[in-house]
């Protein structure tokens, strides 16, 4: 029998709020404690790559499928802004909106992943000590640090085209981005807030690559830290092998979405 | 021009249910969209039309008003630091930027596959921007018009009924020439349209006294 138009709209509204129930109820029971602050220790011969990147600087990482690159605050005074892009085809790149929303969350911490524009997954957060993050706001720029400090300083969004650049990319690639140890909130009146109390010297993430990317990460302030004069410090990368994923892995399973999300990505492999 | 409902109008047009628009607009011209019948999102982007690699940022316009809906008084910012347009007026009160466009891709994550063969937001751009030489590259998080999308302190983050009325809307005045473009959301997979996608209306007209 075919359905009529009321039928099938109120079939999808079922279906929406079937979902909308798990993703924000289920889902989130499921999700893991933080990692602590001296967990997860990396071996020493599972280290690829170590760097330490100064205040207001950046670098670029290739990372294979299966590596991981952990992110290290090392004052507690940093935060880390990326973007990424897939390297056989750079118009597949991070997608924050897609990433927020398929997830039914503005907010990632670990068991969570970031999405690409193509409906696959680009990084698992495997382990992360704060799950203070902002995908929402972005990082700072040539306007933002002259609103803040009264000057020119090196900022976020001049990091990227310069990164993007020395790839043969160039301001037409560069995405919204995600802030890592940024504690950006929304209150109830819609304002941005700074979560107060967050951020610890050490704190770390460390994200899981499932396809072959290109990252640019940026050591600036976020636009919303009160710290002043500016935040700064170190941040450490540390590019690392990590067991490949089984079937009950944390991220892969940790919502029917991220699920399906995973199965996508996987056929670029198979 | 007739049957507007603007005197001064200079442009009008209806955009059927689930197809894209696009048109320069002047410095100094306002753009109104009306939802026509209610509850219909209405995904836009837009770019200076002299150097398209200037375009809107949803980031950028949400630092720097330091709230996170577009709403009247907002000035949509480029991804230069400069401001593009602004919201003149607004009968509705609430619109979203964080939620981005809907996809096939993006479709068959949150819906199962069998949403990926329906017609999406981003195919709609895709088309639109092939129009002026711009491609997939080109799309970044857009806006949303009549969509209501609350984010809560925890973070959490839902599409939810819109609450535009039939007739209501929207106007953007233009700071520069900006090739703007829409897509008249084509979703029936969550209540950003009612489930049922709807004609929208554009109507343009110039700055006063031009």
């Amino acid at each position: 029998m075919t359905q009529s138009r009321q039928e099938i709209a109120e079939a999808n509204r079922r279906r929406y709020e079937e979902l909308r129930a798990a993703g924000q109820e289920l889902t989130p029971k499921g999700l893991p404690e933080p990692t602590a602050l001296d967990g997860a220790p990396i071996s020493t011969d599972a280290v690829i790559h170590r760097e330490q990147v100064p205040p207001g600087w950046y670098t670029t990482v290739r990372l294979r499928r299966g590596e991981a690159l952990r992110l290290v605050d090392d004052t507690g005074r940093s935060s880390i802004s990326l973007i990424g892009w897939r390297e056989e085809d750079t118009s597949e790149r991070i997608n924050c909106a897609d990433t927020v929303k398929v997830q039914w969350s503005a907010a990632i911490s670990k068991g969570r992943v970031i999405l690409s524009d193509m409906g696959r997954v680009l990084l698992s957060l495997i382990e992360d000590t704060s799950g203070a993050h902002d995908l929402l706001m972005g990082g700072s720029t040539p306007t933002s640090t002259r609103a803040t400090f009264g000057v020119n300083m090196r900022n976020t969004h001049d990091n990227f085209v310069a990164a993007a650049s020395k790839i043969g990319l160039g301001v037409r690639d560069i995405p919204p981005c995600v802030t890592f140890f940024a504690p950006v909130s929304v209150d109830d009146s819609g304002r941005f807030c700074w979560r107060e109390g967050c951020k610890r010297p050490g704190d770390f993430v460390d994200l899981r690559s499932e396809m072959n990317l290109v990252v640019v990460a940026s050591n600036c302030p976020h636009p919303l830290d009160p710290a002043r004069p500016e935040a700064s410090g170190s941040v450490t990368l540390i590019k690392h092998r990590v067991p490949p994923a089984k079937s009950d892995d944390l991220c892969r399973t940790a919502a029917p979405e991220a699920a399906r999300a995973f199965a996508f990505t996987d056929r670029l492999f198979t | 021009m007739s049957n507007t409902g603007i005197s001064d109008a200079v442009y009008s047009c209806d955009i059927p249910a689930e197809r894209p628009w696009s048109r320069v607009l002047a410095r100094g011209q306002t753009l109104r969209i009306i939802d026509s019948e209610g509850q219909q999102a209405v995904d836009a982007l837009l770019y200076c039309a002299d150097d398209p690699a200037e375009r809107y940022s949803a980031q950028d316009t949400l630092r720097v008003q330091g709230s996170a809906y577009i709403e009247l008084g907002t000035h949509l910012i480029s991804n230069k630091g400069r401001v593009m347009a602004r919201i003149t007026a607004d009968t509705c009160g609430r619109h979203d930027t964080s939620a981005g466009c809907c996809a096939c891709e993006s479709n068959a994550v949150r819906f199962g596959e069998t949403t990926r063969y329906q017609h999406a937001c981003r195919e709609n751009f895709i088309l639109e921007l092939s129009k002026h030489g711009l491609t997939k590259r080109d799309i970044v998080s857009n806006l949303n018009f009549f969509m209501n999308v609350p984010i809560e302190p925890s973070g959490k983050f839902t599409v939810v009924d819109g609450t535009s009325a039939p007739g209501n809307y929207v106007e953007v005045t233009a700071d520069m020439a900006v090739l703007f473009v829409i897509s008249n959301c084509p979703q029936v997979n969550n209540p950003c349209n009612d489930f049922n996608p709807t004609p929208i209306r554009v109507v343009v007209r110039d700055a006063p006294g031009s």
